[in-house]
């Protein structure tokens, strides 16, 4: 079995009555990238926080490359890379000295400063703008920046919460290329989402994480083909024709969900379509999501 | 490369130089882009202070505890410099940066903790109060204040009360819900000291009761050594009055750590 590069057991955090980490196993195989997918209020952030040991779990077994947190937990930051979901970059500072600082913080030996701060710098595509001050920069370049700036050491791991968080397609598609790069390169990654399709296009592993626990865990198409099947029906129509098809689907045993204009009727495998008339597409890693974390947004 | 510097099996131990270091590079870094406002708030106040107090009320005094009052007032602002330039800073630095900047955030994430970002941050600060206090007595001399060698001692008293008072205001942003609450911590404690350190006036002129009392601010016994240095030193008991703000330092260094790590560490 290959090494693990985060291996959690039972890990609970409670904030007074709310339990937002509900004793949570999770692996992260060294040189993979696991995503972990879940609703707002899921407990991802949490998760994030208390591999850093920004929180402290109150119970549960966490280990990060091998270090036992929290005792360990500054061996185990020094190796790795933290991407926020809020960017907290030193606005007043131009790039290169954000960089800089973060050179230091890592404790990259003094001579090879340089070297990491340019290579980074390429890493983000931010050679010409090396004296522009961030407040100057574009969004898609901050974030650039932010992974940049969790890349300036090497690290063995990068934690990546929400990474591509209210940014247009465009600046999407570079970061995800960003990502993957770094992926090839044999980083372990763990990134946090609630984008389906970077789950889906990153991740070698999913872990959909719904009220602090982990529901299902596996790579995105057996995920698809477990609990979704093969084919969706896309069903439309009024609110009363869609509540008839819920009812009538669930009556041949088989599983809906609301997309919000239709119905899909989940495991329509083959050319058998039970009946029902509608669009015909394949299932997905939404429908798998959907169907474990519910409806509703509680 | 990384895992040369912290390998595996290493244990690394509490406030380790390279965090602390790491924390003060990006102080340094960010001072050159706001060094103009921090210097002009830092100096100019006391100065103002040593102006209006100087000349306007020591037209009406000339001598007071056997000083000139000049003098008198250019030494005892060197405190109120200092708490200008490390208290408040510190108040409101700390809470911007885990608020709203969420430096701290960013900082906690790479190999630092808490307990030597909160180091960090109050050697900076006490640094800057080291050399900003020494603006009012500059400016005295100006003004007619005569250079003495225990003046070099200044920016050591000003260090080390700053740090204290660096930590008291990490400890206060620690602790406040909101930056509002600052204003209870200004007029309730700060204020009040400020008045009684004997900067404008000697505490001998206060009730026996004030003058107790008096003995436990810090700033008082900052005032009294900075007149020491610029006038003559008083033997043991300045030794005790430099005990006093070491102990001082000590204590506000240990709370300002426990309530950052209460408010940064879930």
């Amino acid at each position: 079995m290959a090494e693990l590069a985060i291996r959690l057991r039972g890990a609970v955090k409670r904030y007074g009555a709310i339990t937002a980490v509900a004793g949570l196993d999770l692996d992260v195989p060294e040189g993979t990238c696991v995503g972990l997918l879940g609703p707002n209020g899921a407990g991802k952030s949490t998760t994030m926080r208390l591999l850093t040991a920004q929180a402290i779990a109150d119970e549960g077994e966490l280990e990060v490359l091998g270090y036992r947190l929290p005792q360990e937990s500054k061996q185990a930051r020094a190796l790795c890379g933290v991407v926020p979901q809020l960017d907290n970059l030193d606005v007043t500072l131009t790039v290169e000295q954000n960089l800089l600082v973060f050179a230091h913080l890592y404790r990259i030996p003094r001579a090879d400063r340089r070297a990491a701060v340019e290579r980074a710098l390429e890493l983000a595509k931010l050679v010409d703008r090396r004296d522009t001050r961030v407040d100057k920069l574009s969004g898609g370049m901050r974030r650039r920046l932010l992974i940049a700036r969790a890349l300036v050491h090497g690290p063995r791991l990068v934690l990546l919460d929400e990474p591509t968080v209210g940014l247009d397609p465009q600046v999407r598609q570079e970061l995800w290329a960003l990502i993957d790069a770094l992926r090839n390169e044999g980083t372990s990654i763990l990134m946090s989402t609630h984008y389906i399709e970077e789950a889906q296009r990153l991740a070698d592993t999913v872990l959909i994480m719904s009220h602090g626990e982990a529901v299902a865990s596996g790579p995105p198409s057996e995920l698809v083909s477990e609990h979704a099947g093969t084919d969706a029906l896309e069903v439309y129509g009024g609110p009363a024709r869609l509540a008839e098809v819920e009812s009538e689907a669930e009556a041949v045993g088989l599983r809906t969900r609301r997309t919000g204009t239709s119905v899909a009727i989940l495991g329509v495998d083959g050319a058998n379509g039970h009946g029902f008339h509608g669009e015909r597409r394949p299932a997905n890693l939404e429908d798998v999501f959907v169907l474990l974390t519910g409806e509703e947004i509680g | 490369m990384a895992a040369a510097t912290a390998g595996r099996g290493r244990r690394l131990r509490r406030l380790e130089r390279p965090a602390i270091s790491g924390v003060l590079v990006r102080e340094v870094i960010n001072f050159s882009s706001y060094w103009r406002s921090a210097t002009f708030s830092s100096t100019v106040e006391p100065t103002i202070y040593l102006l209006a107090f100087g000349f306007g009320f020591g037209s009406l005094v000339s001598r007071v505890g056997g000083y000139e009052y000049v003098e008198f007032v250019g030494t005892g602002t060197v405190a109120t410099a200092v708490l200008f330039s490390s208290a408040f800073p510190a108040m409101f630095g700390t809470f911007v940066k885990y608020q709203f900047q969420r430096t701290y955030d960013a900082i906690l994430a790479a190999p630092v903790d808490t307990e030597e970002l909160v180091t960090a941050e109050a050697l900076w600060i006490a640094t800057r109060a080291g050399v900003y206090g020494c603006v009012p007595m500059l400016v005295a001399m100006v003004f007619g204040l005569d250079p003495a060698w225990g003046m070099l001692a200044v920016p050591f008293i000003a260090w080390i009360s700053g740090f204290g008072w660096a930590c008291f205001g990490i400890a206060v942003a620690g602790r406040a819900k909101s930056i509002e609450n600052f204003s209870y911590i200004v007029s309730a404690v700060l204020t009040p000291l400020f008045l009684v350190a004997g900067t404008f006036f000697p505490i001998s002129q206060l009730p026996h009761w004030a003058q107790v009392l008096a003995q436990l601010n810090p700033l008082h016994h900052t005032v009294e050594l900075v007149r020491h240095a610029a006038f003559g030193w008083a033997g043991w008991i300045d030794f005790a009055r430099v005990g006093f703000l070491v102990l001082f330092g000590l204590l506000m260094w240990r709370i300002a750590i426990r309530a950052m790590v209460g408010k940064l560490v879930d």
